[in-house]
């Protein structure tokens, strides 16, 4: 009985595995959400190579010093790169089609990840007659504010 | 005072769908038809349940398929009382490490036929050496839980 | 450097959608593979590295434990290595110091990924974190097309000539995999399919981006006594280089790549090389993006910045080329991501040992291999030779 070859090619078993985390902001990031809530954008600066960063990084990654002091960062900046996404995926927070942007914020000395919108995205050739590395663009904030990095709702861009 | 800062409450959710290969998907067809498949090993001779592809010790293929005892041992159990998110069963159940007649290894499933309020004819019933044997869930899926528990073989 | 390393055996498994087996039975494939290839048992081993792509890529935790026997781990010491896509290269490097430090003799390397099983770019996005880089994340793709528009636009480089550099790549690549009885994807295609496929994320498109694929891959390592006594054609580890950036996207120039930069110069310093273009017989570069690889070329010095469209198109890194990088159709046709790192190490060491078949390149005698990782983040290289 044993010898016979199995009736069905092989099975595939559906399953779907949930995890649920709370994990701790700690008190730069807590501070920089808390500020963001006020429509002001802070950035921490290192004591030793006197880069400004944002997200406000407690520690220098580079000097591995701590990072004591707060500035106000602009609410302005250019387009360091940028990508328009087509693509979807299972649980991503942003639909498609949206504009992933890198800004460097005036007055900081690293990138920062959000996205630019306010106008129709859904014809990439007109975006791209748009959107340009080393464009100039603005914060538009959220009228809901939650304490997350979407209290900025996104960057407009800043016609020449 | 330890001052409090905010969290990020983030649930992770996956999909997955995993290959159950050759093997397992004959072992798990077997359970619908509430029969338990091992396999042999040619050159060692070990009988493993569940059904391996191949023999850990000596690498080579397992191709000798053999329908094995629902019958066994009892080598060791647990009463599981506490909740985690996630568990296939709500507490009280208690989990075996069951040894069926002719086979070389060990697997856990879950006890069942015992009464856990009387926590003393409990441990009787299932001392380490107990016999046990597989009971069989009424709907079957093709997976392990067609064999619903191990119960006590009545004396 | 320690003692000398040779790579004395490899394994691959026939890399695609394999759910004709579980994940255990896939990678043993590959290490039954490797160990007739090395003329060893599993008994020989004395050591056991492997790695993956964090483990909720196919929902179990720690694969090392899983795949105990798959791996001919038990009873040995083992060590798991990840460092997502350049695992392959984490996992080698890892082997090295082991056999190099005088440790073991022989050691066992595995990388795998069962990617059907899971959802990759939600998967891949849990890398990232919850506040800042995760809410754009745009997966891979995402990642990697900034960092091509970042260096288009540093370079000043026209958008249509890289356009029509990364499609002959694509379909040098996609041509080359034919070749290769374990590529995944095995399509004949034309520079007009490549440029006109339908965008991911502009201006990427779909067949300058790589699959998703089930496969392993192992490498079996030896010192120079073992490797002489065993008598199998060794493949001579002779440098290897790697390097990390910081975690935050936006804080390192990714159009010029410092990571890569320097793990290439670590390794050509072990090895001896002046001039990678003219020294190097093959690279098997990680390529899951056609716009990527040029930027790779420029890092690893085979062209000068923002050069590497033109030499594209003039064909220096064909098969027929200068320098041939990829002849198995590399990552872009092939990408179990926890394997594909080592896969390059594989296909540099079936070169420089003449084992590579049908897209052997005649005379190869000095390979290099790589992989990267993370959001950009980490780059690791090992090359090998014929001679020690």
């Amino acid at each position: 009985m044993a010898d016979e070859k199995p009736k069905e090619k092989p099975r595939e078993m559906k399953a779907q595995v949930t995890v649920p985390y709370e994990m701790a902001m700690g008190r730069n990031w807590h501070r920089f959400f808390e500020n963001l809530k006020e429509e002001r954008i802070m950035g921490t600066k290192c004591g030793k190579c006197s880069r400004v960063f944002i997200p406000p990084r407690s520690f220098c990654p580079r000097c591995f010093e701590d990072n004591e002091e707060w500035v106000e960062i602009g609410q302005e900046g250019t387009i360091e790169t940028w990508c328009y996404s087509n693509l979807m995926f299972y649980g991503q927070t942003l639909k498609p089609p949206f504009i992933a942007v890198q800004v460097h914020l005036d007055g900081t000395d690293v990138g920062l990840q959000h996205r630019i919108a306010g106008f129709d995205l859904s014809d990439f050739e007109k975006v791209r007659e748009l959107v340009k590395s080393g464009g100039r663009v603005r914060v538009v904030w959220n009228k809901e504010k939650k304490g997350n990095i979407f209290d900025i709702d996104y960057f407009e861009l800043i016609p020449e | 005072m330890t001052k409090e800062y905010g969290t990020i409450v983030n649930t992770v959710v996956l999909p997955y769908r995993w290959a159950l290969g050759q093997t397992w998907t004959r072992f798990f067809d077997g359970l619908k038809e509430e029969k338990i498949y091992g396999t042999r090993c040619g050159t060692c001779g070990k009988v493993f349940v569940p059904a391996k592809t191949f023999c850990p010790d000596c690498y080579s293929d397992l191709d000798d398929w053999m329908d094995v005892s629902q019958e066994g041992t009892l080598k060791s159990w647990t009463l599981v009382r506490k909740s985690h998110f996630g568990q296939v069963r709500q507490p009280p159940y208690a989990l075996g490490l069951i040894r069926l007649d002719g086979t070389d290894c060990e697997f856990i499933h879950f006890l069942g036929g015992v009464d856990w309020s009387d926590m003393q004819n409990a441990r009787e019933k299932l001392k380490a050496g107990a016999r046990v044997k597989a009971a069989w869930s009424k709907e079957k899926h093709a997976d392990i839980h067609d064999i619903s528990c191990f119960e006590p073989l009545k004396s | 450097m320690g003692r000398a390393v040779a790579v004395i055996g490899t394994g691959q498994t026939r890399h695609g959608r394999r759910n004709d087996v579980s994940y255990p039975d896939l990678v043993r494939e590959a290490v039954r593979m490797a160990l007739e290839d090395a003329g060893i048992t599993p008994k020989d081993i004395e050591g056991v590295v492997s790695g993956t792509m964090p483990s909720m890529m196919e929902g179990i935790s720690d694969t090392h434990l899983y795949f105990a026997e798959a791996l001919c781990e038990v009873g040995k010491p083992v060590l798991k290595v990840e460092s997502c896509g350049s695992t392959g290269q984490s996992i080698a490097h890892c082997g090295f110091y082991w056999v190099a430090s005088g440790m073991a003799d022989l050691v066992l390397v595995v990388g795998m990924e069962k990617m059907f099983e899971g959802d990759g770019q939600a998967t891949m996005s849990t890398v990232a974190d919850p506040w800042f880089l995760k809410p754009f994340s745009a997966g891979a793709p995402g990642v990697f097309t900034m960092q091509a528009m970042e260096w288009m636009h540093r370079f000043n480089i026209p958008e249509d000539k890289a356009h029509e550099a990364a499609a002959f790549i694509s379909v040098t690549h996609h041509d080359s995999a034919l070749d290769n009885p374990y590529a995944h994807i095995k399509i004949k295609i034309g520079m007009d399919e490549a440029k006109n496929a339908p965008i991911i994320t502009y201006p990427v498109r779909l067949l300058d981006v790589c699959p998703t694929s089930d496969g392993a891959c192992a490498v079996i390592l030896a010192s120079e006594e073992m490797a002489k006594k065993i008598g199998r054609k060794p493949a001579w580890i002779r440098g290897l280089g790697f390097r990390g950036e910081e975690f935050f996207y936006g804080e390192s120039n990714k159009s010029i790549w410092p990571s890569a930069t320097e793990a290439a110069k670590h390794a050509y310093e072990q090895a001896g090389i002046r001039d990678p273009l003219k020294e190097l017989d093959v690279a098997e570069i990680y390529n899951p993006f056609t716009y990527q690889e040029m930027i790779f070329y420029e890092c690893f010095g085979f062209c000068p910045r923002g050069k590497a469209p033109d030499y594209v198109l003039e064909g220096k890194f064909n098969r027929t080329g200068e320098l041939p990088c990829d002849p198995s159709g590399g990552v872009l046709c092939t990408n179990p991501i926890g394997a594909s790192g080592l896969i390059r190490l594989a296909e540099a060491t079936l070169q420089v040992t003449g084992k590579a078949g049908a897209r052997q390149i005649e005379g190869a005698e000095l390979a290099l291999s790589h992989a990267m990782g993370g959001i950009d983040q980490f780059n690791g290289v090992t090359i090998v030779g014929a001679k020690l």
